[in-house]
């Protein structure tokens, strides 16, 4: 854990309990999951219960508590994209990476997400990968898709 | 050295912009927020990157803009001062706009959009029938003027409403031009917002906040996006005006953190008027101060409810309270609070220039003004469209969004979200308004409106919001909590084949409970998708649990991949990507699909040129 970026965070937030949850996004990009040990280590310093802490931790989606993978693939679930076939991209992911939504794969290369609605309705179906934009993807698309996320992760 | 310090600073400021600028000068406008998930960004920068290689920096101007609205043909250029709209544009189309266009005046007819059934080009936006039936009173800024720019924002009136207010109006005048204007809150519930700030001026207490909700949670919304991203300013005033109305000195604005651009443009908006003296102390030589910061949202959809919203401001997890006492009573921090959606703080600057009757004179009755609506699904054309309220699902979906893609039927239209319903064909002739949706089983709501075709299985579509939902129901309330996981699991059986007579009706009895018995709005309104789709499309429930079928095509358990043996050409592309090595059959001849294999993942579904993989 990066105390000093810790620190400058919790600075820059002037350490109020009511920034909480805006700490824990910045903290969250260090790493991009909140490690045990950052979050106890937070608790200390705001004087607030850890209870609190874990409590916000799960309650908001854009939390983790387990480090994630190198791409991010967010499929967008959408009422736009449902209806355009989303959740038959999802499967199609899923048999692709050998995942649940949620999880990551064992080599730490992909985390697979799903999200509510990513505002970009009129593109639908749409899958993010890493803030890579994909639209109108249909199951058929996607094996290609993912295979530009393989590369530069190749030395291990 | 920028800060203005007086409403007559603010005149001079805006003349000397004005002054500035040369109507004859080539500005091109491309959207930088919405068709950056189409590589905008990309041509943009092949634009600058072109510009300086002919040394064009002088005669032309590329402008990032917000949202021109019409996604579906993003990337979108517009060439000023001649207003040649461009769609789809791709960076290798740059280079020919500058010569062409920018420089000879010459429209390049492969670019300009087409008249679907007759063909024909058409040059200008505003010729162009998914703009022609709009009317552009919120949005109107957005896609012409650059976001992270006050000054692009102050040169078409910007802040003008601030000082009127300020100046020449008493908070109390205010309060009551937004009463009498009628503008009812954009966020779903359609409160009259003037009556609102009139409980929160009236409430005892120094202190009292306002807080704009850009928790735009609804899937399948995304006016308000397209708002904080490419107009920030016209809510930061329209919240300068409401801090003034009602005695709040402190405003909080509270973003989705699924909206990035709109973050960042905020952000820059705010520092921007901070810097400009129209946000801080004594603004514009008033003696009101005034302050401004954005709060992150972090991923959970109850966060839209206000009691919720604040609570999650104030560093906790967003589960609602019950109401009263009203957040315009004791709200943030427990002091007087009012919250409106960014939508309605949009239109404030505007009911503030132009007047109360003139805004009164726009809509209908019950439903003041204009509403902006996210049109997307199985239409033609996909984007926001701002209408007069009281146009009609008619108009919005056929003439303004080009009827249904690829041939296909009108099934339905959805709105409002999770919380709003299904409306069929037979009320296609309805007007768009608060009442008249409340009585057709759905809700206004933010303004999502989803275009559903004979592909869409509305026994899905409701089993579809019940599972959102549930995910989200915060689980503080029983009736909502367990009702939703009922809910869901009556209807996932009735959509994987195992639904039993009686199921619509105990979905009914359930709805119901919920209904009266939840805390808040999410609980109480979750019903409705299933209650609309019961309504209008029981046929559909019952030849799910009946005939065990799903007409179509979407209840994976219920129905079956074909081949269309008239339309197959045996070109053994299905074949090749199947991965279950379910289909056979010789080149240039049908294919077949093994039953006992498919999996239905839909790949051949998806690719077949010729449509003959069918749905049976």
């Amino acid at each position: 854990m990066d105390l000093k970026k810790v620190d400058s965070i919790l600075e820059k937030h002037g350490c109020r309990h009511s920034e909480v949850i805006g700490i824990m996004q910045d903290l969250q990009e260090i790493e991009n999951y909140l490690p045990q040990e950052m979050l106890r280590y937070i608790s200390g310093k705001l004087e607030l219960k850890l209870t609190r802490i874990f409590d916000i931790a799960t309650f908001y989606k854009c939390f983790s508590l387990v480090p994630r993978g190198r791409h991010i693939v967010r499929v967008c679930c959408g009422t736009a994209c449902h209806l355009g076939g989303a959740a038959r991209n999802l499967e199609q992911v899923k048999r692709l990476l050998n995942v649940e939504a949620g999880e990551t794969t064992d080599d730490r290369n992909f985390s697979l997400e799903t999200v509510n609605c990513l505002g970009t309705c009129a593109l639908a179906p749409v899958i993010v990968v890493d803030g890579d934009y994909y639209d109108a993807v249909h199951p058929g698309k996607i094996e290609n898709i993912l295979s530009g996320y393989y590369n530069a992760e190749s030395e291990g | 050295m920028k800060r203005i310090g007086t409403v007559s600073g603010l005149e001079e400021l805006r003349g000397s912009i004005l002054k500035k600028k040369d109507p004859e000068k080539t500005i091109i406008r491309i959207c930088n927020t919405g068709c950056r998930a189409r590589r905008s960004s990309k041509v943009i920068a092949a634009f600058e990157r072109e510009i300086v290689d002919q040394a064009l920096q002088d005669r032309i101007e590329i402008k990032g803009t917000g949202c021109h609205g019409f996604c579906e043909m993003g990337p979108i250029v517009v060439v000023d001062p001649a207003n040649i709209f461009y769609c789809r544009v791709r960076p290798e189309d740059v280079a020919d706009i500058l010569s062409e266009t920018a420089l000879k005046g010459k429209v390049l007819e492969r670019l300009v959009w087409k008249d679907p059934h007759t063909k024909e080009p058409v040059i200008f936006e505003k010729d162009i029938p998914f703009y022609e039936k709009q009317k552009k009173i919120v949005s109107h800024n957005s896609g012409r003027i650059d976001p992270t720019d006050i000054e692009d924002y102050i040169a078409v009136e910007g802040y003008k409403a601030l000082a009127k207010s300020l100046t020449a109006m008493t908070p109390a005048e205010v309060v009551e031009t937004a009463v009498a204007s009628g503008i009812r809150g954009r966020g779903g519930g359609g409160f009259p917002t003037g009556i609102k700030w009139r409980i929160c001026s009236n409430a005892p207490g120094d202190t009292k906040y306002i807080i704009a909700n850009g928790d735009e949670g609804d899937p399948g919304a995304f006016m308000d996006r397209s708002l904080m991203e490419g107009d920030p300013h016209s809510i930061i005033e329209g919240m300068i005006i409401g801090g003034y109305a009602i005695g709040a000195r402190q405003g909080i604005i509270y973003v989705r953190d699924e909206y990035p651009i709109a973050i960042m443009h905020l952000s820059c908006a705010i520092k921007q008027a901070e810097e400009y003296g129209l946000l801080g102390r004594d603004i514009l030589g008033s003696a009101f101060d005034f302050t401004l910061k954005i709060s992150r949202g972090a991923g959970a959809f109850v966060c839209g409810e206000e009691t919720a919203l604040m609570i999650s401001i104030e560093g906790r997890s967003g589960t609602p309270r019950s109401r009263p006492p009203y957040p315009a009573i004791e709200g943030l921090w427990g002091k007087p609070t009012v919250l409106n959606n960014v939508e309605t703080f949009a239109n404030i600057p505007q009911i503030i220039l132009n007047g109360a009757p003139w805004y009164s004179a726009i809509g209908t009755s019950g439903s003041k003004g204009t509403k902006i609506f996210s049109l997307v699904g199985k239409v033609r054309n996909t984007g926001l469209v701002e209408v007069e309220t009281g146009t009609t699902l008619r108009e919005i979906i056929f003439e303004i969004g080009g009827g249904i893609r690829k041939g296909k039927r009108f099934k339905a239209v959805q709105t409002g979200g999770p919380s709003g319903g299904c409306i069929p064909i037979s009320k296609i002739d309805m007007p768009v308004d608060y009442d008249s949706l409340r009585e057709a089983g759905a809700i206004m709501g933010s303004g999502g409106m989803i275009v559903m075709d004979e592909t869409s299985c509305m026994v899905d579509v409701a089993r579809y919001f019940i599972n959102f939902l549930m995910f989200e129901s915060c689980g503080k309330c029983v009736p909502c909590r367990e009702g939703l996981k009922q809910m869901h699991e009556i209807l996932k059986n009735i959509c994987e084949g195992r639904g039993q007579r009686g199921d619509i009706e105990l979905l009914s009895d359930l709805a119901g409970v919920m209904t009266t018995a939840s805390l808040c709005a999410l609980g109480g309104t979750a019903p409705n998708p299933v209650l609309s789709t019961i309504r209008y499309f029981r046929d559909e429930y019952e030849a799910h649990i009946f005939d065990k079928k799903c007409p179509a095509g979407v209840c994976k358990n219920l129905f079956e991949y074909v081949i269309d043996e008239e339309r197959c050409n045996g070109c053994t592309l299905c074949q090749l990507r199947c991965p279950q090595g379910a289909i056979s059959g010789e080149k240039k001849k049908p294919h077949v699909i093994d039953r006992e294999r498919c999996i239905k993942c839909g790949i051949c579904y998806s690719i077949c040129r010729r449509e003959a993989i069918r749905v049976k």
